[in-house]
């Protein structure tokens, strides 16, 4: 209950914060762009829509994001702030070919 | 096929350790296999619903759905290990001395069931719907070879349960009167590592700020994907690079359960 409510206190805070959008697309499990090049030190929304038919799962360990990404389906991550630096990210379900970078400078 | 097995590994650990653990904290209930058989098929048969509707959830509020599905459930899952940890403060020492006969014990242990049932359906539920995603995307995807993947699947599935049911079988090995208060222990790291997770999501739907992230990094001493890694993200709760407000989570949880088991405990100390 009190976590709940904890929550409710701080969810204006987050819905207030401007964000800076990029798209990320998946196509025969890949990433197009593989690099993605976005400002440092700014939150980012980034979209992703996945064009297979298959399920894919972007994970990225330094990003510490992991989420589903249905078959046909574009959902939203929220990244950063980051500092600057390269982040690697996978598409666990393909992770052969699914494999790009988020630059931030 | 081993990459498979790998992924599939990954998935179900989490849910093994957390069914490991539970089955030898309630031991000494009446009724405890029952009820943790029908926790997992619950599970199993809402894992193939949510899978289904995945497309669904992931475009609800905006994009963010999934995010807010998967914090729910892990927080539903926090108030029920709380709930079980406190209650075993308060009953732990009467089940160890083997109070079945015991008409209220018994009563307050179908409660005590309930919860059971509860936290391993929503265990099995968060991470078989991703392994029933996955192996879904594996079959459907033509080509050859698909047969080796499902079967890397199985092999990754019965790899998950064969951990699951090393903790069960070790923590068995404790002495009844110690037993109590080390599944105690693990269930509220558990609960602590749960709502980190839970507000890694929110911030990642941007529905709460990260203060500081990440606010530290322990990538290269102890990466997440290592075995250790991924036992202690399952057992403890471990992220090598957590947002600040994960750690608040992690420590409101912590203290608060553990404040609270103390509390349960005292009454029953006086008394007896």
């Amino acid at each position: 209950m009190k976590l709940l409510l904890l929550l409710s206190f701080l969810l204006p805070i987050g819905v207030l914060a401007a964000d800076t959008e990029y798209l990320l697309i998946i196509k025969d499990h890949r990433f197009q762009p593989a690099e993605l090049t976005v400002p440092a030190g700014k939150k980012i929304k980034l979209i992703v829509a996945n064009r297979d038919a298959t399920p894919e799962e972007f994970e990225s360990h330094a990003l510490n994001r992991e989420k589903v990404v249905p078959g046909k389906a574009t959902v939203t991550i929220f990244i950063g702030p980051l500092s600057p630096g390269r982040y690697p990210f996978v598409g666990e379900f393909n992770e052969k070919t699914a494999q790009g970078t988020i630059i931030a400078q | 096929m081993f990459g498979t097995a790998v992924i599939v590994f990954r998935e179900v650990l989490e849910a093994a350790l957390l069914i490991g653990i539970i089955s030898a904290a309630t031991r000494a209930v009446p009724g405890r296999n029952r009820w943790l058989t029908a926790g997992i098929l619950a599970g199993l048969a809402g894992s193939g619903l949510v899978a289904a509707f995945t497309g669904t959830i992931a475009e609800m509020a905006s994009g963010i759905g999934q995010e807010i599905f998967n914090a729910l459930v892990l927080g539903i899952a926090v108030l029920m290990l709380a709930w079980h940890n406190i209650w075993m403060s308060s009953h732990g020492a009467a089940l160890a001395e083997d109070a079945r006969n015991v008409g209220s014990a018994i009563r307050d242990g179908r409660r005590e069931c309930s919860i059971l049932f509860v936290v391993v359906g929503l265990a099995v539920l968060r991470e078989g719907s991703e392994t029933v995603l996955f192996l879904y995307g594996v079959s459907a995807s033509d080509g050859s070879g698909s047969s080796a993947m499902l079967l890397g699947g199985i092999i990754g599935i019965g790899a998950g349960i064969s951990v699951g049911y090393a903790i069960y079988a070790g923590l068995l090995r404790i002495p009844m009167r110690w037993l109590f208060a080390a599944t105690g222990t693990l269930v509220l790291l558990l609960a602590a590592g749960m709502a980190s997770q839970a507000a890694r999501f929110l911030i990642q739907a941007d529905l709460l700020p990260s203060l500081a992230a990440p606010l530290w990094d322990t990538s290269t001493a102890l990466p997440e994907n290592s075995v250790l890694g991924r036992l202690l993200h399952g057992l403890i709760g471990y992220d090598p690079r957590p947002a600040g407000m994960q750690i608040v989570f992690y420590m409101f949880v912590l203290v608060s359960i553990a404040l609270s088991m103390k509390m349960a405990n005292r009454p029953q100390r006086n008394t007896s």
